[in-house]
């Protein structure tokens, strides 16, 4: 049994509009992150994705509220420790966020190096010029990057190196948990490899201790995570290994994600692509029961009552009232 | 497929950018010729040369040698008026949803808008019914919408829309430039079975132009795939796929994770 780098409990987080309504974008999720694991989160745009990964940082910003849960960074809860503490020393060094649009997270007018400079800077103070050069040049070999980069301007890099160099500038201090938020959205296939490469390589080099991967991209994450949980309307639907998910999803909502997987393979050609009818719920108010019973073509009035608590299934975990035999006995029929 | 008739097709196409040393071919020496009913998917990286093709298609570039004919004849742009014509025949769908609206007017004025293009004089109700219909066909409820502006409604909402749109205009020709790249997964297989929908029952021309091969192979029935402004290979989505002839495509095809095939990372 590894450490737990991560352990998240009963986290509940909202937005709040400027007409005082609140937007319930997090809902009670609970997970665990071991070290040297891989937690991918999958879901729909607007489930709550990159909401739960800007709140497992613990920086909130309007309109982004907590409301309650804890999350608990390698035994330190970090909802407990004020700002300042937080944001010089754990943001980058317990825990790092890679943000989607890499083009945005750099700063145009700086070189990539004074940038790097400026991250050491706020966690260590006296550090020297030469000393900064010759740790983050030290990185890049590591990491097979071009040195090129470094005196070089965002504009000057493609849209793939921008997106390494951001891993980089996010990673440089060694942070025991990772979040990448759809690193790879934004790139074709090919920047795309190149990028997951490195993040492989980060881990595999010890730089970073466990990460979560955000995407909705299933096949890829396949590949790159260990275990996947599957978010829906901002609750967690189901959590297991990637094998379990992938092959052999149990809840309705789990299942009808994987009719969205398009793989240049064998046989899709002639296979029938199975949307979800609908579109994911208002979270403004939240409703009884299953909040995936609209658009589930299995469900009952049973399922709009009461709260449906998470299920045990071995290691697994799911959100919904029926048996997991009977859940296969109704796809067997599709 | 050889008793369809010829749409559009490029002979010698090049498009080039700056000058003397620093002269580069976006778009090299291609030829091309697409049938009607016939979705053909260009694929290929970043930089290969995919949207300049497109944009020079669509009139909105100039190109630098080549002809493209359209219907046969060769394709002469030279007022806007010639323009505004042509654009009745060939529609786009672009990456980004976001922008493809005009963000200050509401779902039924744009909808609205292709009835004028049309040239049709049609009353209110007879306009309502056709713009409910084209809504249908792209599974949106047209009373939720109408009295919506753009940035109220999700990206795949939007692209759903733009679809609506090409449904009522009927174009022969539709370029599809990376419709599903900022859209989720699941949104993403609503759009490719729109498109199918609208070769079936439309006999509409599709480009689709991705950097996916997964999407190109599903949706497409031919593939060109581009490197560099030059065509590297080209066939029916079958033999591209399952029978990759050139290196290049064999490498893009490794870059694709997969199911049931171990992903190298090199």
């Amino acid at each position: 049994m590894s450490a737990e780098t991560l352990v998240v409990r009963d986290l509940y987080t909202h937005y709040r509009t400027r007409l005082g309504e609140n937007v319930y974008a997090v809902s009670g999720v609970s997970l665990t992150l071991k070290e040297g694991r891989v937690l991918g989160i999958a879901g729909e745009s607007g489930c709550g994705k990159s909401t739960l990964a800007l709140s497992l940082m613990g920086f909130y910003f309007p309109p982004l509220h907590y409301k309650s849960g804890s999350i608990v960074i390698d035994g330190t809860d970090i909802m407990a420790i004020d700002y300042e503490t937080l944001r010089t020393q754990f943001l980058g060094v317990q825990i790092a966020y890679i943000p989607q649009a890499a083009m945005n997270a750099l700063n145009p007018t700086r070189r990539v190096i004074d940038f790097m400079a400026d991250v050491v800077r706020v966690h260590q103070p006296g550090a020297s010029d030469a000393e900064i050069r010759a740790m983050v040049e030290q990185r890049f070999e590591a990491l097979h990057l071009p040195k090129r980069v470094l005196p070089a301007y965002p504009c000057e890099l493609s849209g793939g190196m921008k997106q390494r160099t951001v891993i980089a500038v996010s990673t440089l201090l060694n942070p025991k948990v990772l979040i990448a938020d759809e690193p790879t959205s934004a790139l074709d296939v090919t920047s795309q490899k190149a990028v997951i490469k490195m993040l492989r390589d980060l881990m595999n080099e010890g730089f970073v201790k466990s990460m979560i991967f955000i995407t909705h991209e299933l096949p890829l994450l396949y590949h790159v995570a260990d275990d996947i949980a599957v978010m829906y309307a901002g609750q967690l639907v189901e959590s297991g290994t990637a094998d379990e998910i992938i092959m052999g999803a149990v809840h309705p909502y789990s299942h009808a994600l994987m009719g969205s997987i398009i793989v240049p393979e064998e046989g899709m050609k002639d296979e029938k692509l199975k949307a979800i009818p609908g579109a994911p719920p208002n979270l403004k108010k939240v409703l009884p029961g299953c909040r995936f019973a609209d658009r589930c073509p299995y469900a009952e009035d049973k399922c709009r009552l009461g709260t449906i608590e998470e299920r045990a299934l071995g290691a697994r975990r799911y959100r919904c009232w029926r048996e997991p035999e009977a859940l296969k006995e109704i796809y067997s029929h599709e | 497929m050889n008793e369809a008739k010829s749409v559009l097709r490029g002979q010698a196409l090049s498009r080039s950018f700056g000058f003397g040393k620093a002269k580069f071919y976006a778009v090299d020496h291609i030829d091309f010729d697409f049938h009607e009913g016939e979705i053909i998917s260009i694929v290929g990286t970043s930089g290969s040369g995919k949207t300049t093709l497109a944009k020079m298609v669509l009139g909105l570039l100039k190109k630098s040698s080549g002809e493209i004919y359209y219907m046969g004849g060769p394709l002469v742009l030279r007022s806007h008026r010639d323009m505004k014509a042509y654009w009745n025949h060939v529609q786009a769908i672009f990456q980004d949803p976001f922008s493809s609206f005009n963000q200050f007017h509401k779902v039924e004025k744009l909808l609205a808008d292709c009835i004028e293009m049309q040239g049709l004089k049609l009353s209110r109700e007879e306009a309502f019914a056709k713009m409910r219909s084209a809504c249908s066909f792209v599974n949106l409820k047209f009373e939720e919408l109408y009295n919506k502006y753009p940035f109220e409604l999700s990206g795949g909402q939007m692209q759903r829309l733009m679809i609506a749109r090409i449904f009522m205009l009927g174009p022969d020709i539709l370029i599809a430039d990376e419709p599903t790249s900022m859209i989720d997964a699941c949104s993403r297989s609503t759009i490719l079975e729109m498109l199918l929908k609208l070769r079936d029952e439309k006999r509409m021309t599709i480009v689709f132009i991705t950097h996916d091969l997964g999407l190109a192979y599903y949706v497409s029935d031919s593939i060109l795939i581009m490197n560099a402004g030059k065509i590297i290979e080209r066939g029916t989505a079958r033999e591209i796929i399952e029978h990759p002839q050139a290196d290049y495509t064999k490498s893009l095809l490794a870059d694709v994770p997969k199911l049931n095939e171990e992903w190298k990372l090199g």
